[in-house]
């Protein structure tokens, strides 16, 4: 097998209530059977360093897909899609529940590619990392779960400009599935003390979780092509994860 | 009046054009995520005409120091001795 083949392209399937939306596929070429991930932008939109991430689960042995979140604010080229998005504000451009369809409709679409092994996780960045704790409650044909510096996880007040938010911890007692976060001790939403409160919560109600914090990091660490990434901790960060998925989606030890 | 006022200011950010003039209608404003500038967060600017699709957009990134000297050179425009006189006789604009 040649090792790192694998095929990335644009394609479209069946999102909330039937819509066909785009996403960005990337899968490993190989005749294994591999899980799927559904990976979750942040704010900027499918920008070239989603892509990018969507391409490395790819390399390592995944089958991802990246719902473009955005979508039904187009036709048009993604950036300004998104700043259309943007503009209306997170519930008007990207409402729960349509995330929510979305995220089951790329979920049963990796599960129908022939080389499925039938796991599917989903990964969030920034509001996709609130989405992705959402979707642990709310998509229970999910297997695992990653979010990553998810905000407004809690009830957030509101701000000039933004409307003040209910937060999804009220959705916690629905949690049917393996969570992983990853949070920099410097964010400022979500702050440590409300890491801390999510974490009471999940452990109060049984919920199986573990939460990894970071020194010396803030918000967005991963992303390579922004003054917030670091090193360090982004690469310990990237083997969390793939430890976490390859436990739960893989049946590695 | 042909006032011949120009100001340069240095700035830092990114931009996404159109090929042509086109009609603004709304400006948004943010400071949030930059898409392309390379800041954690910047002062995004979209001059946009929702009427035309998402694509009739002129996008700005700028960092928060640039968009500052922006502000100020805007104001002193406006506030040139020239610019006060024919604003006060044209008061519609």
């Amino acid at each position: 097998m040649l090792k790192d083949a694998l095929l990335a392209e644009f394609v479209g399937f069946p999102g909330h209530r039937s819509d066909v939306i785009e996403g960005y596929l990337a899968r490993p070429v190989s005749e294994s059977s591999v899980p799927g991930m559904v990976l979750l932008h942040h704010a900027p939109g499918l920008d070239p360093w989603s892509r990018e991430v969507v391409r490395r689960f790819a390399t390592e042995g995944y089958a991802c897909v990246a719902p473009h979140l955005y979508h039904r604010r187009g036709p048009g080229h993604w950036a300004d899609v998104a700043a259309a998005g943007r503009a209306a504000g997170l519930a008007a451009s990207m409402p729960n529940e349509q995330v929510m369809g979305d995220i089951a409709g790329a979920a049963a679409y990796l599960r129908a590619q022939p080389s499925s092994n039938g796991k599917v996780g989903v990964i969030g960045f920034c509001s996709g990392g609130r989405q992705a704790f959402l979707a642990a409650c709310d998509v229970p044909t999910l297997d695992a779960a990653v979010d990553c510096w998810g905000g407004s996880v809690l009830p957030q007040p509101a701000a000039e400009g933004r409307p003040a938010s209910v937060g999804v911890i009220g959705r916690a007692p629905d949690m049917s599935m393996p969570l992983l976060g990853l949070f920099g001790n410097d964010d400022s939403n979500p702050d440590r003390a409300q890491v801390d409160e999510i974490g009471r919560v999940l452990t109060e109600l049984g919920k199986e979780h573990e939460f990894v914090r970071y020194d010396g990091a803030g918000h967005a660490f991963f992303v390579t092509d922004k003054p917030v990434y670091r090193l360090e901790q982004a690469l310990d960060g990237w083997q969390q994860v793939f430890r976490f998925l390859d436990r739960t989606l893989k049946g590695a030890e | 009046m042909c006032t011949w006022l120009s100001q340069r200011v240095e700035a830092h950010g990114a931009a996404r054009g159109v090929p042509d003039w086109m009609k603004i209608t709304a400006i948004n404003v943010m400071y949030d995520h930059p898409v392309s500038a390379p800041y954690d967060h910047a002062l995004l600017l979209d001059f946009i005409d929702p009427s035309q699709g998402v694509g009739a957009r002129v996008g700005i990134e700028l960092s928060a120091t640039s968009a500052r000297e922006l502000v100020r050179a805007i104001e002193a425009a406006l506030s040139s001795p020239e610019a006060t006189s024919d604003l006060q006789q044209q008061a519609h604009i």
